[in-house]
Parts: structure tokens; sequence; C-alpha cells
């Protein structure tokens, strides 16, 4: 069975409020309610809720042959809830089809994968426990982590949870002559079977769909499925992950994205001999042909699909190590408040708006970045870190005193 | 007597120490019932009344006068598009940054006028503006007979001082508030040393605003000693502020609050900060300001991991700066070339002990500060830890800290300056 598996990740940062030198001591709030706010309500203009509809809409038509898996984010959960109930009540439509299937992540897309592996399984476990919570006690069987950060380390810790599948980025420099087209398995705990994303034919779709430069402009559906044709025979899976804002916000809905995705099933199903599936499916059905080594964590981003877009300058490692330094007094506090800003502190966006290599390359990180330049980035989280260590530690002093 | 003194800006539309001082000097001049036609490229028309004002703008130039030509052949061709930027807040130092992407805006210009709108800031075109302005004083002094002495602040006005002294046959002497060596370095923009050399050689007699300063004009001006006087700058008010705002943080807190530019020497306040963290984290660093090393010593803040000590504010405005000097427990000036430097003053009005470097013109007048070279960063160290756990020396500063600047009075500077023009004169006749 061939089968074309598409998953796309939902997420969006609790960015922080312009937060001053002098507010340190003084205001503990960090958030930007109205920043946020607006955000969400605009991707839930552009993206999420048309882009649900017609998900909802395919799959009603197709009656168990069209399906898609998502990964929601924590702070997404917590955003959706508070400012667009009416996007939750469209996710949870679509979950309760069937035919869609929900993957688990670190509840705030942290880092801490890299960093903890106490803090990781935590905040598994709370994200697990908020998808149980939003939609009706579904429990996920297929992990991502924070933008498919993997190595065969954190592969070895999301097996330890019990997880039938990871998955990751189809990186050239891991896959070497390997194909991304078949399922893989980690090398230190061999059960759990590793997915990696077909980049070429997803970013097809999520970065060069509207891109008149490029030479395949405009993309159809029968040009796609003439490409799908082309991939050799025995290569069974075609990974196609993608941020959900693909739809309607990173490619306005002028350049035709929703009417693509409106005919792609009907086209794949009818003039190729694949089918659609969610991850759980694809692990449980296709043979791991053989085990992926990746020694060095891998990601999704930029050209290097390596960590650099978070971590790797001084800005980010200060920025990092001063807040994990923070864990263990954290855990023994019990204060819902400095819970909730430990975990919306260490989302990875805040260390992507300090990456300094788009200087040489890649808008893509000025395109998401609510500040100027890295460096006014670095002070503000800096700033708000500041007056959250000063909490910590005088709740550490009254607990103990 | 009657002053013909030409400057670049006046309060309160200023960016910098440059029209802080003017106003103070002629305020001095006021108190001693001297007349000052004070010129300005561009007047706004809130200055204070202090002086006859003339708006460089308004004065219509006579191109059929012969004698203009000169200045005008001698100037056009300093058209400099690198960074000349005296004076420049951080404000500025932004607006500057923005502006040279939009370009000119402000000015319009047009070769059949006979007035030039000047912007009186310190954009792109600034060396136009300068040799425009030039002309302007050769009308003025062609016009205006009645003066006895021609007075021109820093290099931005030396060839108006030049055309003025050219055209009238009056002596003329230049003020040298900071030199193309304090802002840059080694590295000095030709033209604009160029420009400050012909000031000085062509003035009948040069005041400087320190003896700092003297001796940079003296070794790297070529102007001998005997022509040079040293004035220092005073304060407009020397009275203690007292500030209802609280600091909101446990730790101490050590200040750096200017421009965070090569002459302000903010690197070493970096290095002797990790230091003095190293030996005691309970303190708290601020870097206030803004500048084209900002992100340098960021870089360098976060590669020493001290990140959640050491913090940055950006430009600060306002009452904000009250705040920063209100709160803070030591203040540092580490200047590699400070011609005066008003700033420590400031602090100790806010009673507030500060460390200064020897090379800044400031450390002439105030004795009771802690002195250190601007390089020697465990000095600088030692100092700051020192203010900050021996009570003793910081409470002597803060009380004699501010009966030394009651002695700073502009009208002390005034006398001395009219001293300054009667010798002149007296040469001359």
């Amino acid at each position: 069975m061939r089968t074309i598996c598409f998953y796309f990740q939902v997420h969006q940062p609790f960015r922080l409020k312009p937060y001053r030198f002098f507010d340190i001591g003084e205001d503990h709030y960090y958030w930007d309610d109205y920043l946020n706010r607006n955000v969400i309500r605009k991707v839930a203009q552009k993206c999420y809720l048309p882009m649900n509809a017609l998900l909802l809409e395919l799959i009603q038509k197709y009656n168990g042959k069209f399906k898609v898996a998502f990964s929601l984010s924590g702070t997404f959960l917590d955003q959706m809830e508070a400012y667009a109930p009416d996007v939750l009540e469209s996710f949870q439509k679509l979950v309760a089809t069937g035919q869609v299937e929900l993957l688990n992540e670190t509840y705030t897309h942290s880092l801490a994968a890299l960093k903890s592996k106490e803090e990781f399984n935590r905040l598994v476990k709370k994200h697990q426990d908020r998808i149980k919570e939003l939609f009706n006690g579904y429990t996920p069987k297929v992990f991502r982590n924070t933008e498919l950060i993997y190595s065969d380390q954190i592969g070895a810790m999301v097996a330890e949870l019990g997880y039938e599948a990871v998955l990751t980025e189809g990186a050239k420099h891991v896959l070497g002559w390997k194909s991304p087209n078949y399922v893989y398995t980690n090398v230190i705990e061999p059960k759990l079977k590793v997915l990696l994303k077909n980049f070429l034919l997803s970013d097809d779709i999520a970065f060069r769909f509207s891109n008149k430069t490029w030479p395949d402009y405009p993309l159809t559906t029968d040009k796609f499925v003439k490409w799908i044709n082309a991939i050799p025979k025995e290569e069974q899976v075609l990974n196609l992950f993608m941020d959900y804002e693909t739809f309607g916000e990173h490619q306005w809905a002028e350049t035709g994205i929703f009417e693509f995705m409106r005919h792609l099933p009907a086209a794949v199903l009818d003039q190729s001999s694949f089918t659609f599936s969610t991850p759980s499916e694809v692990a449980a059905s296709a043979p791991g042909v053989s085990k992926i080594h990746v020694p060095i964590p891998i990601s999704w981003a930029d050209e290097e699909r390596d960590l650099t877009a978070w971590l790797g300058n001084d800005m980010q490692d200060e920025a990092f190590d001063r807040l994990y330094e923070m864990e263990k007094l954290v855990r023994e506090i019990d204060d819902p408040e400095i819970q909730r800003d430990w975990g919306y502190l260490q989302t990875s966006d805040h260390f992507y708006y300090m990456c300094t290599k788009f200087f040489s390359d890649g808008s893509v990180h000025e395109y998401f970045s609510p500040y100027d330049t890295p460096y006014d980035a670095f002070i503000n989280f800096m700033n708000a870190l500041s007056d959250f260590i000063l909490r910590v530690k005088e709740k550490t002093k009254e607990t103990n005193s | 007597m009657r002053v013909l003194m030409f400057g670049w800006e006046f309060p309160p539309h200023i960016s910098g120490g440059l029209g802080t001082a003017c106003y103070g000097l002629v305020k001095g001049m006021n108190h001693h019932n001297q007349e000052v036609i004070f010129v300005v490229p561009k007047l706004w028309g809130d200055e204070e009344p202090l002086a006859d004002f003339v708006n460089g703008s308004d004065v219509r130039i006579d191109y059929r006068e012969k004698r203009f030509k000169k200045f005008w052949k001698n100037l056009t061709y300093l058209e400099v598009s690198s960074f000349l930027v005296p004076y420049l807040g951080p404000e500025q130092f932004k607006k500057f940054t923005d502006y040279s992407i939009h370009d000119r805006t402000d000015v319009e210009e047009s070769i059949f006028s006979d007035k030039f709108e000047f912007s009186g800031k310190y954009g792109k075109n600034l060396m136009e503006e300068v040799s425009r302005y030039a002309l302007v004083a050769a009308q003025i002094a062609r016009d205006k007979s009645n003066f006895d002495i021609i007075h021109a602040h820093d290099w931005l006005a030396f060839p108006a001082g030049i055309a003025a002294k050219e055209i009238s046959g009056k002596p003329l002497v230049v003020h040298v508030h900071a030199t193309e060596y304090d802002r840059s370095g080694e590295t000095v923009n030709q033209p604009v040393y160029d420009i400050e050399r012909a000031g000085m050689h062509a003035a009948d007699h040069i005041v400087a605003v320190s003896q700092l300063t003297k001796n940079i004009i003296v070794r790297k001006y070529g102007v001998p000693a005997s022509k040079i006087t040293v004035l220092h700058n005073a304060v407009l008010d020397a009275d203690i502020i007292k500030s209802e705002y609280e600091k909101k943080v446990p730790e101490k807190i050590v200040t750096f609050l200017g421009r965070i530019t090569f002459q302000k020497g903010p690197e070493y306040f970096v290095e002797a900060a990790k230091k003095v963290i190293d030996r005691d984290p309970n303190v708290r660093f601020v870097m206030a300001g803004n500048g084209d090393l900002l992100n340098r010593m960021i870089d360098r803040v976060a590669e020493l991991r001290m990140a959640t000590k050491f913090h940055f504010t950006g430009f600060l405005k306002g009452d904000d700066v009250d705040h920063m000097y209100a709160i803070s427990d030591v203040y540092v000036m580490p200047s590699v070339s400070e011609p005066f430097g008003i700033a420590p003053l400031e602090a100790v009005r806010h009673n507030t002990p500060v460390i200064i470097s020897k090379q800044s013109g400031v450390a002439e007048v105030l004795r009771n500060a802690i002195k250190v070279d601007f390089w020697d960063v465990d000095a600088m160290a030692d100092a700051i830890f020192a203010l900050l756990h021996y009570e003793g020396i910081s409470k002597m500063f803060k009380e004699l800290g501010s009966e030394e600047l009651k002695k700073l009075k502009w009208e002390h500077v005034a006398a001395k300056l009219i001293s300054v023009y009667e010798k002149t004169l007296a040469e001359r006749s």
C-alpha cells in the first residue's frame, strides 16, 4: 500500500510584551495579551477557520479515505481557549470524525528535550492531559518534538514514554543516499518507528506554491500527482509535513492554495495508487526498513536542518542556560503563575527571535519575529527572565522558611 | 561689548552637550550685561530670548557680492557621505540611520532661491549645510557692523566664523567643545579635521573646555599653547534633585548612561562589570543609551554569561533619565576621550557617587569622584566594589560632591570669557 501522510503543525507562542528594565521587580506579567490575541484572531480568519471547514468537508466527502494529523501545541491550545473558542470547536469537530489524528508534543513547544529529561517528560505529560481534557479523552500514540527536533537520544526518551512512532525531518545530511519515503526505526529502541518528512514535496506546497520565479509555478494537482507517480514503486510512504498556517497565512487564499487542497484528494485517489493515512496507521502497517542514525540533533528549520535557529549564538545560549538553571527551584514551587510563566518562557520562539543568522539569509526569521532585531529580542527576554528569577528566588525563600 | 556668536543648535532643540553649553554661556554673558548676537542655522521660535537671535534660514544671500565666491568655491567640494555625526544623541542616532535610508526629506533647496532652509540637524548633507552656513555668516558680517568680536562654537560653525572674520575684519575666537580625535579616535574624518584645523589657525584665540582638550589641540593641530585658554563648562542648576522614584530590585545598581559609542568606552564598563559580578553577585549593572556599539556590547554581555545581571534599557528620555540616576548606587563614565562630560555632574545632583575616567575634562573640576584610566578595568572594578561596600567613601562623595557643584557657575565662565575677549581685542589694536 502506498500512502500519503499529512501532518500539520499548529503553534502560536505567548509573545512577551515590551518589558523594560524599570519593570523588573515590579511588574510580574510578561505577556502581550493584545498582540497575542490579535495574531490568533487574524490567523483564525485567514487560516484556521476556513481550512478546518475545508478539511471537514473533504473528510465527509471521501468518507474515510482522506485523513490528516495535527499537532496542536499547548500554548496554542491555551490561546485558542482564551481568544478563539470558535476555532477550538472546529478542531473538536474534526477530531470527532475519527479521521483526524492528534500528535503529542511538549506542552509549551519547548526545547527541554535538549536540556532536561525530567522537564521534557513533565511537559509531554502535561500536553497529553490537556488534549485528553479538550478532546474528549483522546490519547495520542505518536510523538513529534518541537520543530521536529530529533536525535537517537531524544528518540529513546520518546520510546520510553510508550509512543509507537516519532516524526522528524528527512534531513539530507542524515539520510545521505537513502530515501525519506520509507519507515525507519530508532537506533537505541528499534521498536520506535521514525517517520521522515519528504521536504522536497512538502516544501513545494508550503514554501514554493506561490513563488512565481519557481520554474514549476503554478503548482496544480495534476502536476503534483504526476510527481508522486514518478516516485519509485518500492517507496511506500510520502510524508508531507508542514505548518498549518501554510494554508491562508503563508500562502494567501488568493494564491489558490485552498483550491489546490480541495482538489488534491480526488486527484490522488483517482490518478494514483496512493491512499491517505495518519502517522499511527503508517507506523502500524509499514515495516521499518532499517535503523536511522542521528547522533546529533536535527530539526526542520532553515537550510541547515539543525539547532542553530534556536541555540548557538552567545545570546541564545546565555538565555537558554539562565532559564534552565531555574528548573530545580521551580519544581519545588507550588504557584500556578510561576508554573505558567516557567512553561511559556521555554517556548522555542523566544530563542528563534534571537537568531542572528538572518543577517546572511532567512527572511523567514524576520517574518515571524515581533522584534526589530535579535538584540531587542534578547534584551526583552532577559529583562523578563531577570524578574522571573527574582520571583523564583523569593518564593523559594518563603517555602524554606 | 557685542559678540557675534555662531552656534549650531540652541535649547530646547538640541541633541547634545553643545547646545546646552551655548545656552549656559549666553546666560552667563547676560548676567554680566554683555550683548550677544546668536546665529543658528535654524531657529524654532521657542528659544528663551537671551540673545539677539538670527535665524540662518532667513538670511538672504546676495550672490552678486564678489567676496562671497571664495567661500562658495572653497567649501562646495566637501560632499562627504561618511558618518559625520558630532554630538549625535542616541535618539538622533536612530533617526540619522533611518534618515540615511529615507534620504533627505526635510531640506528643500532650489538653485534659484537666495535663502537656504537649514535642517539644523546632523543629517546626511551636514557638510553642505556647514558650507552654506559660512555663506550666511559672510552675509551677516557684511550687513551688521555693530559687533566687536566673533565667537564660533565647534567645527560646524568654524567656516562661518572664518567667513565672518574675513568679511568684517573683526577678531575671531573659536570655542572647542570636542575634537575629531575625541569622536573618532585616531581614525579621524579628514574633512572634519581640516575644518577644525583651519578654524583654529584662523582664530585669534582659542577656548578649550578642558586642559585635556587643550593638550589635544596643541599636539594634534599644531597650535601654540599660548593661544589657548581653558574654560571649563559649568552647570545651570546645582541643586540636589530629590526623587520619589524607588528602586524595585533588591540589588545595588551600577549605571552607565550615555551614547554607546567608541568615545564613551562602554566596553570597559562591561569588562569591569564582569569582574565585580564574579566577586559579588548581588549587583546589577545597567547600560542606558543607544549607539553603534550597542549590539556588540549585548553580544559581549551574553558571551560573558551575565545577562541576568547586566541590563540594557535602550535610549532613555524625560523622567526615565532621572529615575535611572535616582536608583543608581554608582555612576560610571569610562570615556576614552571626553572633552568635558556633563553627565557625571548630573549624577552628583542625584547624590550618586561617580567614577570617571582620567581621560575626561570633568575630572579636572570634580575632585570628589574616583578617577581611573579608562582602560584600567581592574581599577574600575575595585572602585565600583568600594563604592558599593564601603559606606564611608560613598557618603563622603555625596556630601562633598554637591558642595563642589555649587562652585561651577556659568557666570564665572562668562567672566573669564569676557577677559579673553578683552585680551584678544587688546592684542589686535
